[in-house]
């Protein structure tokens, strides 16, 4: 088995995966740096180079400035929201309920859906009149809500669509690290007269930290790249009021066809995307290991 | 530092787990600063009995009584019991400090006390330097000092331990075992201790509870456990190696021996300690003759091992010179004084006049 490959087939069989990778990632990012470099091309005239132009109109976008402001609440709204229901619903199904087999199915449930199911059943939850929140709403006797159609809720209603989906994977992450967590040490807790909120405060919320940060940096970049439910229900409506970046890329470069400034943009978010990596890195080294 | 012990008292004391009887009803008790070691082969229930005095685990049956006063239904941390586990059960993310100082803390005792406590306890223990430091920077033995640090600074009377010693080579474990001998006798603390290590028991305790299958064996101290093995089994668990028994067929000894014991002989096992066996043995009060299979050298002692004519496997600690050559028939007698009887049928033991 252990039969040195030829020289010659080792190098196609390198180059073939190395293309793939070269053609579908390498090639587009450069070519998006390149392109923010360059105005628009039209059928009249073609594409010139403008230097830092398209970046100066970058600093001026108003709009971008409004997709910015509903990002960082949209990131910062749904990642402790995501985190804590999924500990709480970890914590439920590692009880000795009965029936927790069907709660972690179900838990689980919309993780497992496409993210455009999701977004097509959420559509109807959120149907004026008809549908299942203004029902609920009705049972207590209170008005109906557009939820879609309304600047207020619009941005809210995404982020909830969002915690729902993700809170059930992150919920796996959870239920594993409490599993590994040693019952002597709530014993040990327990006998020095700790009761249960105490023993989860001092024990075990401390040895769940490295999955906190695990999970904290995945449900933040997942805020930057999941835009399929902004697609589908609200097309980042109204006014922009649920627009979030990568929503305003598609929209500038697929609708509006400005490839030039699209570019742009999608550098910006490269660039976002960067840093929170580097610090995901940073803080996992440091910080997330005792033993 | 002064604590007293309490005595505590447990009777007819039962666990299920569903359908499976861990615990079938053992009682015993223990002296106001006494040393208790529970002792017994894996699942015979040694570590559930430790739970259940600690409240950890709900008895299905029966009363435990610490200072006298009926516990069996309270919550563990309303017993006042300190317990140290087997794999010490530090808090990972606590310096070594706040590990000691944990209880002391959920009990709200203020913080310059607290501090002086922790600060004695760690003195006494010899941890002062490493007050600092995370577990995972401690040694075996360090981390097990810790743990017991952190159940003296509460000054509880009453002290349990599960196997603490399991994890550490066999240097530390001499150390620690009389460390925690002294701890006792010098704070005056009552210790239940749980162990699989006869010889740990053997040298610890006031009292061993030897436990199999769920009953109590025999219950006595440590020389009642070693010079009357009340059972087949307790004669089988005590003692490195453990008792010979042998069948009364392969025994030459004198005829009164078994006519006086009021078994039918061909029930009767004979038990002799390897250490009370004699090379060579002709003239003693009984003697088996047999062949020498293997011998292992110990350093103070050669163990030789035998087989009788009827094929049971038996050993002789040999401490003289002439050790028998490997593959030789020889004679190996003993003393009817160092002879124990058991009734095969019963498993219990014989008496007889000597």
């Amino acid at each position: 088995m252990n039969k040195r490959l030829p020289i010659g087939l080792a190098a196609i069989m390198l180059v073939i995966p190395c293309s793939l990778l070269v053609a579908f990632t390498h090639y587009p990012a450069i070519q998006a740096v390149i392109n923010s470099f360059w105005n628009n091309a039209s059928s009249r005239r073609p594409s010139r180079f403008v230097g830092i132009e398209n970046y100066q109109a970058l600093m001026e976008d108003d709009r971008l400035a409004q997709v910015l402001v509903n990002s960082t609440i949209y990131a910062l709204g749904t990642v402790p929201l995501a985190i804590s229901l999924a500990i709480g619903m970890a914590l439920l199904v590692n009880s000795r309920l009965p029936g927790t087999t069907l709660m972690r199915l179900s838990f689980f449930m919309p993780t497992m859906l496409p993210m455009i199911a999701v977004a097509n059943i959420w559509l109807f939850f959120y149907a004026p009149g008809i549908g299942l929140a203004s029902q609920i709403l009705g049972l207590f006797g209170l008005p109906s809500i557009n939820f879609l159609g309304s600047t207020d809720t619009s941005l809210a209603s995404m982020m909830f669509v969002a915690v729902w989906k993700e809170a059930g994977l992150f919920m796996i992450f959870y239920l594993a690290a409490l599993q590994s967590v040693p019952t002597n040490l709530k014993d040990a807790a327990k006998l020095e007269g700790a009761g249960p909120v105490r023993v989860f405060i001092d024990v075990v919320l401390p040895l769940l930290r490295p999955t906190t940060i695990f999970v904290a940096v995945n449900a933040l970049i997942n805020a930057f790249r999941l835009v399929d439910h902004v697609i589908v229900m609200t097309e980042g409506g109204p006014n922009n009021s649920s627009a979030l970046l990568l929503y305003y890329i598609y929209e500038v470069t697929f609708r509006q066809r400005d490839f030039a400034y699209g570019a742009t943009l999608t550098v910006l978010m490269v660039v976002l995307l960067g840093i929170l990596a580097i610090f995901q890195f940073w803080i996992l080294n440091r910080k997330a290991h005792y033993q | 530092m002064t604590q007293t012990g309490v005595s505590l008292n447990v009777q007819n004391l039962r666990k299920s787990w569903g359908q499976l009887e861990v615990l079938r009803g053992i009682d015993f008790q223990i002296e106001a600063g006494g040393f208790l070691t529970l002792l017994g082969p894996s699942g015979c229930g040694k570590s559930t009995a430790l739970r259940l005095i600690s409240g950890l685990d709900e008895i299905s049956d029966g009363t435990i009584l610490i200072d006298g006063k009926d516990v069996s239904r309270l919550a563990a941390d309303q017993r006042n019991i300190g317990m140290v586990f087997q794999n010490y059960a530090l808090f990972p993310h606590m310096s070594v400090a706040d590990n000691i100082a944990y209880g002391l803390k959920v009990r709200k005792v203020p913080k310059q006390t607290r501090k002086q406590s922790v600060d004695r306890v760690a003195d006494l223990m010899a941890l002062d330097v490493l007050l600092d430091r995370k577990p995972a920077q401690l040694s075996g033995g360090q981390q097990q000092r810790v743990a017991l640090a952190r159940v003296l600074v509460s000054e509880r009377p009453l002290v349990l331990m599960d196997e603490p010693l399991s994890n550490l080579d066999a240097k530390l474990r001499t150390e620690i075992r009389s460390e925690i001998r002294s701890l006792n006798k010098k704070l005056g603390i009552t210790i239940v201790y749980v162990t699989h290590d006869q010889s740990e028991a053997l040298s610890m305790s006031d009292t061993v509870v030897l436990l199999n299958a769920g009953r109590a064996e025999q219950i006595g101290t440590p020389k009642e456990l070693y010079d009357k093995p009340a059972t087949v089994f307790a004669a089988g668990f005590i003692g490195t190696p453990p008792m010979n028994l042998l069948r009364a067929s392969d025994v030459t000894m004198p005829h009164e021996l078994v006519a006086n014991a009021d078994t039918d002989p061909s029930d009767l096992l004979i038990g002799v300690r390897p250490e009370s066996l004699r090379f060579p043995g002709q003239d003693m009060d009984l003697s088996v003759t047999c062949e020498v299979t293997n011998i292992e050298y110990e350093g103070s002692v050669f163990l030789v091992h035998l087989v009788s004519p009827s094929g049971s496997k038996f050993i002789l600690s040999h401490a003289g010179e002439n050790v028998p050559a490997q593959g030789t028939e020889i004679t190996v007698g003993w003393d009817r004084s160092t002879t124990h009887l058991f009734s095969k049928s019963t498993g219990n033991r014989v008496p007889f006049e000597t």
